[in-house]
């Protein structure tokens, strides 16, 4: 997960011209960071491409809109993280 | 190109789902009040619709890749060149590649030349939504027909 930390932390520095240091696992990606839905389509691109996989953003909005999960389970950079870490390894099972 | 409508694109002349490529072909009218404005005496193709010529390029082959179910909206441009002024009548030649398919979003690249020489360039990224009603899909597979889609290659893709 760190590894993958690293990654998508430099990507989410370089994207958003944020300060590294200022990216944590606990960092809301939205709320703490101040990414909008249009930066997020440049910092999942560049994350789709680093890792290979697809983030399901459509899926991840719809369940956020129709209650059924919370911002933080998709947002949160740890919480990101593995799921990012799981559609690795799901890729790599398949 | 019918500027009126905002058809910036005469005609799709290749389309080829496989590699998520496509081009086309615009001819720059020879009159248009645009030109009384952009400018007095040196008229020019805008810029703007240049990128727009880029595109609705690009934006076709999104559309091709999803089959007619989902519609691509213009969201950010990167690495944007105007090289080179085009002129009234001029024969713009497009070409649009699929760099990302993304959730919900595609990135993409095009450029455009004029006799050979690049005249313009970009990254595109578009938004991709199914579309927001029955009319909007209809008009724009009505559209299609006005632009040469090869919907042949679509159905056998």
């Amino acid at each position: 997960m760190s590894s993958t930390f690293d990654t998508v932390a430099n990507i989410i520095a370089e994207t958003c011209d944020i300060e590294r240091d200022k990216i944590k696992p606990e960092s809301h990606a939205i709320d703490d960071l101040g990414i909008d839905s249009l930066d997020f389509l440049d910092i999942a691109f560049a994350i789709d491409k680093a890792f290979g996989i697809k983030l399901p953003l459509e899926q991840w909005t719809q369940e956020v809109n129709d209650g059924k999960a919370t911002t933080e389970q998709y947002f949160v950079l740890k919480n990101l993280c593995e799921r990012i870490d799981s559609l690795v390894a799901a890729k790599g099972a398949a | 190109m019918r500027l009126e409508y905002f058809q910036l694109i005469d005609r799709i002349t290749a389309l080829n789902l496989a590699e998520k490529t496509i081009n086309t072909e615009a001819i720059v009218p020879a009159e248009s009040t645009i030109f009384e404005g952009h400018f007095p005496g040196y008229p020019l193709m805008p810029g703007v619709l240049l990128i727009e010529s880029m595109a609705q390029t690009a934006g076709w082959l999104v559309v091709a890749l999803n089959k007619f179910e989902r519609m691509p909206f213009l969201a950010a441009l990167k690495e944007v060149k105007l090289r080179t002024f085009v002129q009234p009548g001029a024969r713009l030649s497009l070409s649009g590649r699929l760099l990302h398919d993304g959730s919900g979003f595609a990135v993409t690249e095009a450029q455009g030349t004029v006799e050979g020489k690049t005249v313009c360039e970009a990254e595109i990224t578009f938004r991709v939504t199914p579309f927001p009603n029955s009319e909007f899909r209809r008009f724009m597979t009505e559209f299609a027909d006005r632009v040469a889609f090869p919907k042949e290659a679509v159905a056998n893709g």
